[in-house]
């Protein structure tokens, strides 16, 4: 990348902060050159280019998106804007939701199984490669993709099923990069809500 | 103390996941229903909330394993378990039953009156309550992956919480211009290990993280400890032993995402029928007091 973009401006990016890690995803968004922001409200959407929503409880996060009216608002953005889910962020973003069955954004077409590899005690690090390289990814209480639809692209795969996965501006992981230090996916991530800032 | 293995990021990982959220204690399947639509980030499986332990008195255990293997089952979100400090035994049973946190809780009567449990020794985090920071950091030294301050449990009185959350607060902020040598001293009066007080006088903060439980009886109450520095909070008693606990548990569930949001903390406030009955601290014995148990 050239030193002197003319017109380049570090992408400012929110996180969704109704419950979860979103402190770790602030960090992770920063470390990979973007201004991050905690995004609570609607209004906070007006000012960001891109959005993560975080892992934690999808429940949790589904009853506050309901009850403050945010649901609409957060889906409109994602037909403009790109938005990145990890984990409960993830199930949030699929189009179809298991175990059990919950309404989600629709923003990406992919079938979810929550809790599908156990409890807290069958929480794992694991190695999967990404771009050709070995990466280290944290599954903790993680959904598994069941089904992928026909635009999106599979870039990570752990134990035969797609745990990194995009849809044109749209990213998912049932992982956590954001508690990894290697920073490729929130970097990729950046780099997509450059280009469609550009 | 290396804090980087797999299994120690992967307790406080999940920690991390219950961030902004609210922990409630439930003593049935049909409680933790509620917990669960009302936004609970987890709830925590027991026979008798604090204050009924209170009332009761007796010995109070670990829960029998129905109850918890209910909840477990009526539940998606993550179920949490209490055992006597100290007893180990009790957590190898709640291990393999396969809670996802264990609270070495002094809600419960202690089993061992000198011992905490060897946390690091197990597969399934440990949280653990602290008044001080020298507590705080004695639990993360046996493995504890959360710390939560003890405040009083079961009281419906916030004062205990608040004075621990700013005792912690303020211990760590005062590590952080001390010079190295003045950092073996205080690691003397903690009576910490010096590699956790050289980890907070760099970070600030502590190398898991730090919620409030004890006294949370309002959505205000929520909004006050996480103003305070609290990562996130524990409802005992508050919830349903309240006069609408399902209006409750939204109401503070609400105010613990929007804690510096005072206009959404009004909204949490209306129409939330009587909370439950408060104790004043300085009316109950110094034998009634939960906090003092562990050390």
């Amino acid at each position: 990348m050239s030193k002197s973009q003319p017109h380049s401006r570090k992408p400012n990016i929110g996180v969704l902060a109704l419950q979860g890690d979103f402190e770790a995803h602030r960090s992770a968004l920063e470390r990979a050159g973007a201004d991050a922001v905690e995004v609570r409200t609607a209004a906070d959407l007006d000012s960001i280019d891109g959005l993560v929503i975080p892992g934690g409880e999808s429940t949790t996060m589904l009853k506050l998106l309901e009850e403050e009216n945010l649901f609409e608002p957060l889906r409109r953005f994602g037909e403009r804007r790109p938005v990145f889910g990890t984990c409960a962020g993830a199930i949030l973003l699929a189009k179809e939701v298991l175990n059990p069955r919950q309404p989600s954004l629709s923003l990406m077409d992919l079938t979810i199984e929550r809790n599908a590899y156990g409890r807290q005690i069958d929480s794992r690090i694991a190695q999967i490669e990404m771009d050709g390289q070995p990466a280290e990814a944290v599954f903790i209480r993680a959904p598994v993709i069941r089904r992928v639809g026909a635009h999106a692209k599979v870039l990570a795969e752990y134990q035969n099923a797609p745990v990194l996965v995009e849809q044109g501006k749209h990213l998912a992981a049932t992982f956590h990069p954001e508690l990894s230090p290697q920073g490729h996916v929130h970097e990729r991530f950046v780099s997509k809500v450059r280009d469609c800032t550009v | 103390m290396n804090f980087q293995t797999e299994q120690f990021r992967l307790k406080v990982g999940l920690a991390e996941m219950l961030k902004g959220g609210v922990i409630m204690d439930v003593v049935t399947a049909d409680q933790a229903r509620v917990a669960e639509q009302a936004g609970a980030a987890a709830v925590m499986a027991l026979e008798r909330v604090p204050a009924d332990i209170r009332k009761e008195g007796g010995v109070a255990r670990m829960s029998q394993i129905r109850v918890i293997r209910d909840i477990m089952s009526a539940v998606s979100i993550p179920v949490m378990a209490k055992v006597r400090i100290g007893h180990f035994t009790e957590a190898r049973i709640l291990e393999v039953l396969g809670v996802d946190y264990i609270d070495e809780s002094e809600v419960l009567t202690p089993a061992d009156e000198e011992h905490h449990i060897d946390k690091h020794d197990y597969k399934v985090p440990f949280v653990c309550g602290a008044r001080n920071l020298g507590e705080a950091l004695r639990r993360i030294a046996e493995g504890a992956a959360m710390i939560r301050t003890k405040g009083e449990a079961g009281s419906g009185n916030i004062v205990e919480a608040v004075r621990h959350i700013r005792t912690i607060v303020k211990e760590m902020k005062q590590l952080t211009v001390l010079g190295k040598e003045e950092l073996v001293h205080e690691a003397k009066n903690l009576q910490a290990p010096l590699e956790l007080v050289q980890y907070v006088a760099a970070n600030g903060k502590l190398p898991v993280p730090n919620f409030s439980a004890g006294g949370i009886a309002t959505p205000a109450d929520a909004a006050l400890v996480m103003q305070l520095g609290a990562e996130a909070v524990f409802v005992g008693s508050g919830i349903f032993k309240s006069s609408d606990p399902e209006k409750r548990a939204k109401a503070i569930v609400k105010a613990a995402t929007y804690y510096r949001d005072p206009a959404k903390l009004l909204e949490a406030s209306e129409e939330l029928g009587e909370a439950m009955p408060g104790l004043e601290i300085s009316k109950l014995e110094s034998s009634e007091l939960l906090q003092t148990r562990g050390w």
